[in-house]
């Protein structure tokens, strides 16, 4: 372990918790260019949370303590997982912890929270909301998990930094794998961030939202940790996606100049990765909610392609 | 450069041509079925130019133009006719639901990947890992004439079944010898004409191209 | 190139042209039956040669005649030409009766003639590919043959002809294409690796895993055409559903050739594999296919319909043969493909005759052959019998032969063997009998029925089962050891 790694890990969580609703504007402020609205200016997500943080919390009656530190909770394990994905540099002190499967473990702790919350009153939507939230997580964990296992197979370890560096620093070989299942990866991110097809997160439609229906009953700080905390997740799966498939540009250990170029290089790659997002959601329609587990047994399909055609044609 | 890539672009080639199966399986739509089995021709083309171009074997050339001539455009053609002419407007639906079918689908491709592997260890061209992939496909095929019901399906489950066929014969021994190759695409095209004959009759005689209608003769 | 090999793959072939133009006109009959005259007397000359000279090999090497394929050579063009006489007069009564038309009939004669061509070229062919290009177009030019009549029940069964057959025959390409990536490795790129007589010579030094997965493959698809079960579910469709002669040469011919193919390929793995993998699986679905046949007999109501379970019960008794091995055995499994491809078609000739008497192929409705028509009933009769394996006739004596070696060879085998025997000749005993005798329902036909093939056939069991020429003999001993 290195100064610079330390640095890295630090500049890493950093900038994942004050870039995330960065990138979320980013993402709203494209969309809205290329639907010819007016853009409603990329820091408007600070100014939600600023807002949200100044008003008073109101509890519902029924409200017991776990409704009251799942947003911490929440925040939290998403913060961690942030921190375990290699962005700038893959030489971090907290590698030994930073695991694929530990990763997705994380991810789904994030998810069991904010169903239990959203259960935790007992309105009609804060239910709907969980049982469709687990269902997508359901079917969406799985071929997840499948990406990363084909990653694995590849670089021979389930270690995030030590796949991320064996993909970074190999010559150009064209990997029919990684493209089954880089595919897979943005359809489970599609769904895991309640993105369009399968959750809108600009309405409020009863009948189709998921997220928006869980954290009815949130407001002041908890409302902005929860709004926050979903920034986040969609910063993490970008990250992850980038570390995985372009994994161009991560510094290597002890390299302090590597760092500093990093930190541009993952910028462009957000902002790219960002559009594209927005892109993706335009072109694309809303499913009606009975579609989702055929959309999400697509992306494992693919995803379980994507570790036979390893097995078959670059073992 | 050629012979560096050459190998990696088949490989992609190959796991085009297994996601072209998948998606043939669950597709439900007629119209997208036939532009799926044009797209695995051109695959199968694709990939064929390209071993005869690292290989430098002329008769594959030959067979790489046989297959952009009759899977790419006259079979897609002759069935799109087909199809015009019968008025087929409806979605093609599946005796199983997709997801069983899915799951059916990677069994399938793990038997074909097993059944491959000793095969392509001993296989000494450039193309043998994907051998297995050819012989999933030629399963999936199999399955997709399995479990469809109506008549059009069949057939080009019987179509895309003959492409895993001549794919495998690509990747494993670089093409069957010409005589047999040429007389293959002639019996595929043959049976694709008295297929082609026979929907109609089928169809003048039941009123509908389903043929779980065509059960009266079994075993009482 | 001998000429005689020239002209019997030439004679159908033009034949299949020339009455691709003049099928339907009323002579067309005629033309036909010379059509498969002339192949089956050039057969005859060809069969003198082999005898003489010994195997012979042709355009460069691409045909091949030895004493395992010259005999069934023979038996394809003597059942094809027998076959085109008794069709002149049962297609004359279904065109009578409205059934086919005339483009139908020019059809049915060019597809006829095609059909036998390719038969010859599987038989006589030396490579594994056009083997199986040859194969799949025998099944294309049937499946139009089993859609003549454009009936429901005739375009059911042969679009599960076609569907059925279809995929085998692909699993079978699958394992020529096997077979050619382990020639390769000996004998090199090009047609020289898929040349039986090469694979021959080469046999031991094959990969043997590959060997044994292509056979695999070979085996449910050549399997398929040969009716073993589980595969055999199109068999009894297409042979009720179709006009009779098609019926007849679809059990005759068609069946022995796709066995023949598989037992081609078979002498290569074995020479391949030192284990009995081959021989083992053969035994399997030989055994499984008599049993199953043996017990779906007795469920039938349609009288071709049962022959045709009768047929795949016979196939698999023969298959089990081969799998047994041994000189005996594979001289017993010769012996049935004759007699049987004989006795079947004979009693198919009779039963499609009957059916026309009738004008129901449902048994319960036909009774009293005898008496209407004494040649048919009888014929029906003294056929039935030999398929049962009575003595005199030659069924009994290939049998009787197959049952002694499974009792030394294969002892556990040899009660289910005749069980299933039992169970069949009850079934079809008890089901025949009231058809021949009894209150007569049958009407006279109009044309006097063919029934010279019927007792030519019958006459050459029956001289099987109690002599056996010596140069047949010898030659049948020739092929056994071919066959191992």
């Amino acid at each position: 372990m290195s100064a610079a790694g330390i640095a890295a890990q630090f500049a890493e969580l950093a900038l994942a918790v004050l870039l995330a609703p960065l990138l979320t504007g980013w993402v709203n402020q494209c969309r809205a260019w290329l639907q010819n609205k007016s853009a409603p200016g990329i820091l408007q997500p600070y100014r939600v949370l600023a807002k949200l943080f100044q008003k008073e919390v109101i509890l519902a009656h029924n409200a017991s303590p776990l409704f009251r530190s799942a947003p911490y909770l929440i925040f939290g394990s998403l913060a961690l997982s942030a921190a375990i994905v290699p962005t700038l540099g893959t030489d971090l002190p907290l590698n030994e912890a930073a695991d694929a499967i530990a990763l997705v473990g994380l991810l789904a702790l994030a998810r069991l929270f904010i169903a239990l919350a959203a259960m935790d009153v007992g309105t009609a939507f804060g239910t709907l909301g969980a049982r469709r939230e687990m269902m997508v997580g359901f079917l969406a964990e799985p071929a997840l998990l499948m990406v990363f296992f084909t990653a694995s197979l590849i670089s021979h370890s389930t270690s995030l930094s030590t796949i991320v560096a064996a993909i970074a620093h190999r010559e150009l070989v064209i990997y029919p794998s990684m493209a089954f299942a880089g595919v897979a990866f943005v359809m489970v991110s599609l769904a895991e961030n309640a993105r369009i097809p399968i959750d809108n997160p600009a309405t409020h439609l009863e009948l189709t939202m998921i997220h928006e229906a869980m954290v009815l009953e949130y407001s002041g700080r908890h409302l902005a940790l929860i709004e926050w905390a979903a920034s986040l997740k969609l910063f993490v799966h970008m990250c992850i996606g980038l570390a995985l498939f372009f994994p161009f540009g991560i510094a290597g250990g002890g390299d302090w100049l590597g760092l500093v170029l990093a930190l541009p290089a993952l910028a462009a790659k957000l902002a790219v990765g960002g559009a594209a997002l927005a892109l993706i959601e335009m072109l694309s329609a809303k499913m009606r909610i009975f579609r989702a587990p055929e959309f999400l047994g697509t992306a494992f399909l693919l995803a379980v392609l994507a570790m036979l055609v390893h097995v078959m044609l670059e073992g | 450069m050629l012979q560096h890539f050459g190998p990696q672009v088949i490989n992609l080639l190959a796991a085009v041509l297994l996601l072209l199966a998948f998606a043939m399986l669950s597709q439900r739509r007629i119209l997208s079925l036939i532009n799926l089995f044009a797209a695995q021709g051109f695959v199968l083309f694709l990939s064929t130019a390209l071993v005869a171009a690292l290989t430098d074997q002329k008769h594959l050339y030959v067979s790489a133009a046989v297959t952009l001539v009759l899977k790419v455009t006259l079979l897609p053609w002759i069935l799109h006719r087909l199809i015009r002419r019968l008025n087929v407007k409806w979605d093609v639906e599946t005796l199983i639901n997709i997801p069983t079918t899915m799951l059916v689908g990677i069994l399938l491709v793990i038997l074909a990947f097993n059944l491959a592997a000793p095969i392509s260890q001993l296989a000494g061209t450039v193309t043998r890992s994907t051998l297995g992939i050819a012989l999933a496909s030629m399963l999936l095929s199999f399955m997709m004439m399995i479990t469809r019901s109506k008549a059009v399906p069949q057939v080009i489950g019987f179509l895309s079944m003959e492409n895993g066929l001549f794919f495998a014969a690509t990747a494993a021994v670089y093409g069957m010898p010409m005589v047999v190759e040429l007389g293959v695409a002639l019996d595929v095209l043959v049976a694709a004409l008295i297929l082609g004959i026979f929907i109609f009759e089928i169809r003048e005689r039941f009123d509908t191209l389903d043929t779980r209608h065509l059960e009266k003769l079994k075993e009482h | 190139m001998p000429i005689e090999l020239l002209a019997l793959l030439l004679s159908p072939l033009a034949g299949s042209a020339v009455l691709a133009l003049v099928g339907h006109r009323p002579r067309a009959a005629e033309v036909n039956a010379v059509f498969s005259s002339l192949s089956f007397a050039a057969a005859a000359v060809l069969v003198a040669r082999v005898i003489e000279s010994g195997p012979l090999v042709a355009l460069g090497e691409q045909l091949f005649v030895d004493s395992l394929n010259v005999f069934l050579v023979a038996l394809t063009a003597f059942v094809a030409m027998t076959t085109s006489f008794f069709s002149r007069p049962y297609m004359r009564v279904e065109r009578d009766h409205r059934r086919v038309t005339g483009p139908g009939m020019r059809l049915y004669h060019s597809m006829y003639q095609l059909f036998s061509f390719t038969m010859l070229l599987v038989l006589t062919t030396n490579n594994l590919g056009v083997m199986w290009v040859a194969m799949e177009a025998a099944t294309l030019t049937t499946v139009l043959l089993v859609a003549l009549y454009r009936t429901h029940a005739s375009l059911e069964a042969a679009w599960k002809y076609f569907i059925l057959c279809g995929v085998g025959i692909a699993q079978a390409l699958f394992g020529t294409i096997l077979v050619y990536f382990a020639a390769e490795k000996v004998l090199g790129p090009g047609t020289g690796s898929l040349l039986w007589t090469h694979l021959d010579a080469v046999k031991t030094e094959l990969q043997p895993t590959v060997m044994s997965i292509a056979f695999v493959f070979l085996l449910v698809g050549y399997g398929t055409k040969v009716g073993l079960v589980p595969l055999h579910n199109w068999l009894p469709d297409a042979h009720a559903e179709g006009p009779t002669p098609i019926s007849a040469v679809l059990s005759g011919l068609l069946l022995n050739v796709a066995l023949y193919a598989l037992i081609r390929c078979k002498v290569i793995t074995d020479g391949a594999l030192e284990r009995p993998f081959a021989s083992a699986l053969l035994m399997g679905f030989g055994l499984v296919s008599v049993v199953v046949a043996a017990f779906f007999l007795s469920r039938q109501r349609d009288v071709k319909r049962m022959f045709a379970y009768s047929s795949i019960e016979h196939m698999g008794l023969i298959t089990f043969a081969f799998g047994m091995g041994g000189p005996v055995a594979s001289f017993a499994g010769l012996l049935h493909m004759t007699v049987h491809s004989l006795t079947k078609s004979a009693i198919f000739f009779t039963a499609g005759h009957a059916a026309q008497q009738t004008g129901t192929q449902l048994m319960e409705n036909i009774r009293g052959l005898a008496q209407v028509t004494p040649t048919v009933g009888w014929g029906l009769m003294l056929g039935t019998v030999a398929i049962l394996g009575m003595p005199p006739f030659g069924v009994f004596a290939s049998e009787f032969l197959i049952l002694t070696t499974t009792i030394a060879v294969q002892p556990w085998a040899a009660p289910v063997l005749l069980l299933s025997l039992g169970v069949s000749f009850a079934a079809i005993f008890g089901k025949v009998q009231p058809l021949v005798f009894g209150e007569p329902t049958a009407a006279r036909l109009p044309h006097p029925p063919a029934l010279v093939p019927v007792f030519t056939h019958l006459a050459l069991v029956l001289m099987l089962g109690l002599f056996i020429p010596p140069s047949l003999a010898d030659w049948y001993r020739q092929a056994a050891r071919l066959i191992g």
